[in-house]
């Protein structure tokens, strides 16, 4: 094609793997040919195919082909919904994944399973082609009348700009010949001479005269569709022995179509006919088009060209789809932006102090325009958690064959809004709780029935908003996690001490150590992906925490807490000497004046406050962070008690400033990571202050304290 | 469009020559500035922005050089004393202190950092052929931070190269913390 298309690429990209979640989606819902579903299934794979053509992914192409003739006849109500057939589509889709990546990284792939799938389809295809061709004459009159051959004759006038837009007429000539045999005459006369030839312009039109074609109007019209706007197209018939007009309601739905290949596919006859004729030389007529069409536009060929190489080395660059709502509001509030802007330096330009009152409204005005527009701004970055969700219909689908359960999955609350960040980083925690529900929660259906319970298992998704974070839930409605099993694994793993007491809450937190499992196999599906250990760490490096509950012989409950945001933070502004310093308030637990009764020194010189049950380690920032700080003395210090992981710590601190919302800035852009602290934001003042890192500050704590303690070991030896 | 195309278009010397651009011509542009007694330059290109000193905010547990971060119009700007990674002069912080920030592309990211030097004074030009290798007699700046020698009127330049401004910062961190 004449235009850059590398610059499509990412959008092809983004809208197949788009296309084959659809795909993905309707299956599994997928009952009846009624269904409106098989439509849209339909309608992604023939996107995909259509766009893979383009971009000369041809692994692609050819597979989803078949995919699509297989969909076809379903669609057409030519071949019953199996269930195997199904199974068979839904593991298209995943082969069309992998046709797509290998293609885009231009190898062949070599997978089994596509060939595996491949040969299923076609075995498939070749027991309904007998079947269904009696019922094919009493079903659809459409295609009955279309089988006799009339004559078509087509004139095509392209406006000049059409290659410009990246269409090519041969293309559609292309897609013409297979709906039968084609006889063209190229209309030079608008050619200009050739010293007055505008290489990027189209000037020739067409008398296209389709013969022995058993294809109705919209059959030719659909060809044509995707340049409709950009010619004059009439279309005539020649021979008049069947009636033409047959309402085709899909053709009105598939917009984004380029080529349909449906008679192509329903007739294998046809098909055997329009092979032959393209293994033919083309007429000349078509040839001489052909060339006309490459002289036209060899200047924008070259360009495209050059274009293609740098756009390749670009790394793939996130991006998100905006509500056209989301950029309307942000366009609305940036326009009272402005014009409270224009409103204060027109007031600024001749200030009295009778203006005073103008001024603070004004001011009060930009701050409450300003919120907003952060607040729109922040939405943009928000997705529903359906984007994380919709993976799961599939999983359980796949899951309960696998494990040959039945399990039924819920799903609430997806329009739940999410940070895209955040929604990308949970998807493979929630993932394994999903599969452990289901490999290890849910019971088999027999032991179900004896129990009392229905057959079919239920594992439900729920997410909500709570204050500042979000909660999601995977619950399952199994045997519940064995109390007594936990604790001795953990005993025999000798993580606990025997005959401790615990809580359940407790015994439930400890299915999180690294390589603790309880199940008494290991299965495929438990065997696989991240631990338990894994899953905890990757919430927990999001900010956020996980929760267990569990009854026995009702089922069990993973709650997930998160922040809803990466990229803002509540946080404390401590001083320590000159320093600012940003606590986050998710952390703290509470914040006090030291009590000098209170604090004691144990075990060589470790400051332990007491706070009501707890003996709460002490960390005196400025040591930590080699300052000099107004307050060293721990008696009258202000302390920060803040949490992590179950472990509390004493922040001793000079004074307690404001809370505020901060914007978290990354320190490892331009300089790089620092122990003990999360990032750096910018302060009302336009200073720069560090955002403290608790998780960090602990390990950096635990790690002097070792030092400490490896030198009084050395020191015993030389002593002895 | 960069200011080196832009440069073409003006005549250069020997055609009809503006006045006040006379200083355009085909050598590449240096910012040269003051360390101690010492005179030092850099690629114009690479420079973002001259800055006053104003006090950073600290980095716990740095190295000495590493002042602090500063908020340059959003971004956090790292800020490096020059004259203490070097060894050169006094790091006293007067009103002709000023913080020379510089965008270094390193491996197809940029990276931006600021200096402190004690004063920028002038641009300098200099052809290839103008530059000479520095002779291997060991000042306290490891060579490899050197491209190369300067002669302007009476005095000395010593061509730093950007590149390895960004690498020494990371590397000596790194023995710190060792």
């Amino acid at each position: 094609m004449s235009i850059d298309l590398a610059q499509f690429l990412p959008t092809f990209l983004e809208e197949s793997y788009e296309g084959l979640e659809i795909m993905e989606t309707g299956l599994l819902n997928l009952q009846s040919s009624e269904d409106d579903s098989i439509h849209s299934i339909f309608r992604a794979a023939h996107s995909i195919k259509g766009g893979a053509g383009t971009f000369g992914f041809n692994q692609v192409t050819e597979f989803t082909h078949l995919v699509e003739t297989l969909l076809d006849e379903m669609r057409d109500g030519r071949r019953e919904i199996l269930k195997s057939d199904i199974e068979i589509l839904l593991q298209s889709v995943d082969c069309i994944r992998l046709l797509i990546d290998a293609d885009h990284n231009k190898v062949v792939c070599e997978d089994e399973s596509i060939s595996n799938v491949e040969g299923l389809l076609n075995e498939s295809l070749k027991s309904s082609s007998t079947d269904t061709q009696p019922q094919n004459d009493n079903k659809s009159e459409k295609t009955q009348s279309a089988t006799d051959a009339q004559s078509w004759l087509i004139d095509f006038t392209p406006q000049p700009h059409l290659v410009q837009t990246g269409n090519d007429p041969l293309f559609l000539f292309n897609a013409l010949a297979d709906l039968g045999e084609l006889e063209i005459v190229c209309n030079t006369s608008e050619l200009p001479a050739f010293s007055d030839v505008e290489p990027k312009e189209l000037y020739l039109s067409w008398q296209i005269k389709l013969t022995s074609s058993d294809a109705t109007e919209d059959d030719i019209r659909e060809v044509f569709e995707w340049v409709e706007d950009e010619c004059t197209l009439e279309i005539t018939l020649l021979t008049n022995d069947a009636t033409p007009n047959v309402q085709e309601d899909e053709a009105v739905n598939n917009e984004t179509q380029e080529q349909d290949p449906e008679v192509q596919s329903t007739q294998p006859e046809s098909e055997q006919s329009s092979k032959q004729e393209l293994a033919e030389p083309l007429s000349p007529n078509t040839i001489t088009t052909d060339t006309n069409v490459l002289t036209t536009k060899p200047q924008s060929a070259i360009v495209g060209k050059d274009k293609a190489s740098p756009a390749k080395a670009k790394p793939d660059v996130g991006s998100i789809r905006v509500g056209v709502d989301k950029v309307d509001m942000l366009i609305n509030l940036v326009g009272e932006l402005v014009i409270t802007q224009s409103m204060l330096s027109e007031l600024g330009n001749d200030f009295d102090l009778s203006k005073v009152e103008k001024l603070t409204s004004g001011l009060d005005q930009l701050l409450q325009n300003t919120k907003e527009l952060q607040e729109s701004v922040m939405r943009i970055r928000m997705l529903p958690i359906s984007f994380a969700f919709n993976r799961f219909p599939r999983l359980i689908h796949d899951l309960s064959i696998k494990t040959g359960k039945q399990i039924e999955l819920v799903i609430k609350g997806e329009q739940t809004e999410l940070d895209k960040t955040v929604m990308e980083q949970i998807g493979d925690p929630l993932v394994h709780l999903v599969r452990n529900a289901a490999d290890h929660g849910i019971e088999s259906t027999e032991v179900r029935l004896a129990n009392g319970k229905s057959a079919k298992g239920t594992i439900s998704l729920n997410a909500y908003h709570v204050g500042g974070s979000i909660v999601i839930e995977v619950n399952d409605d199994g045997g519940g996690i064995n109390r007594e099993a936990v604790l001795n694994k953990a005993i025999e793993k000798g993580i606990v001490e025997p005959n401790s007491s615990l809580t359940d809450a407790q015994v439930f937190d400890l299915l999180f150590e690294p390589g603790f499992s309880t199940a008494s196999e290991v299965t495929d599906i438990s065997g696989r992906g991240v631990g338990m250990d894994v899953v905890k760490k990757n919430i927990q490096s999001l900010g956020g925490r996980i929760q267990v509950e569990s009854e026995p012989g009702k089922g069990s409950c993973f709650k997930v807490n998160l922040p809803l945001t990466l990229a803002i933070l509540d946080g404390q502004l401590v001083r320590v000497g000159t320093e600012v310093y940003i606590i986050p308030l998710i952390t703290i637990v509470e914040s006090l004046q030291a009590k000098a009764e209170l604090i004691n020194r144990v075990s060589g010189n470790m400051v332990l406050y007491r706070l009501r049950e707890d003996n709460v380690p002490v960390l005196p920032i400025y040591q930590l962070f080699n300052l000099e700080a107004q307050c060293t003395e721990i008696e009258n210090a202000l302390l920060v008690v803040v949490e992590f992981d179950g472990q509390k710590v004493g922040l001793m601190v000079d004074d307690l400033l404001a809370q505020q919302q901060v914007v978290i800035k990354s320190l490892q852009d331009n300089y790089q990571q620092v122990d003990g602290i999360s990032g750096a934001t910018i302060l009302g003042d336009g200073s720069v202050a560090m955002i403290l890192d608790i998780p960090g500050m602990i390990t950096m704590a635990l790690k002097q304290a070792q030092v400490a303690q490896k030198a009084t070991v050395n020191n015993n030896v030389e002593v002895v | 469009m960069d200011i080196q195309s832009l440069a073409k278009d003006i005549p250069s010397q020997g055609e009809q020559s503006l006045e006040g651009i006379e200083f355009i011509n085909n050598a590449e542009q240096y910012l040269t500035f003051v360390l101690g007694n010492e005179q030092f330059a850099i690629d114009i290109l690479c420079v973002e922005e001259i800055r006053n000193w104003e006090r950073p905010t600290q980095i716990p547990n740095s190295p000495n050089y590493v002042k602090g971060v500063i908020n340059m119009r959003g971004i956090i700007v790292p800020i490096i004393d020059l004259r203490m990674k070097f060894g050169i002069g006094q790091c006293t912080y007067t009103v002709t202190t000023v913080v020379v920030v510089l965008t270094i592309e390193v491996e197809h990211k940029s990276k931006v950092i600021g200096f402190v030097v004690d004063a920028v004074s002038d641009v300098l030009n200099a052809e290839a052929d103008d530059i000479k290798k520095a002779p291997a007699f060991g000042g306290s700046i490891p060579p490899e931070f050197i491209t190369g020698l300067v002669n302007q009127d009476t005095n000395v330049v010593t061509l730093l190269t950007p590149e390895a401004l960004y690498k020494i910062e990371k590397h000596q961190i790194d023995g710190c913390n060792q």
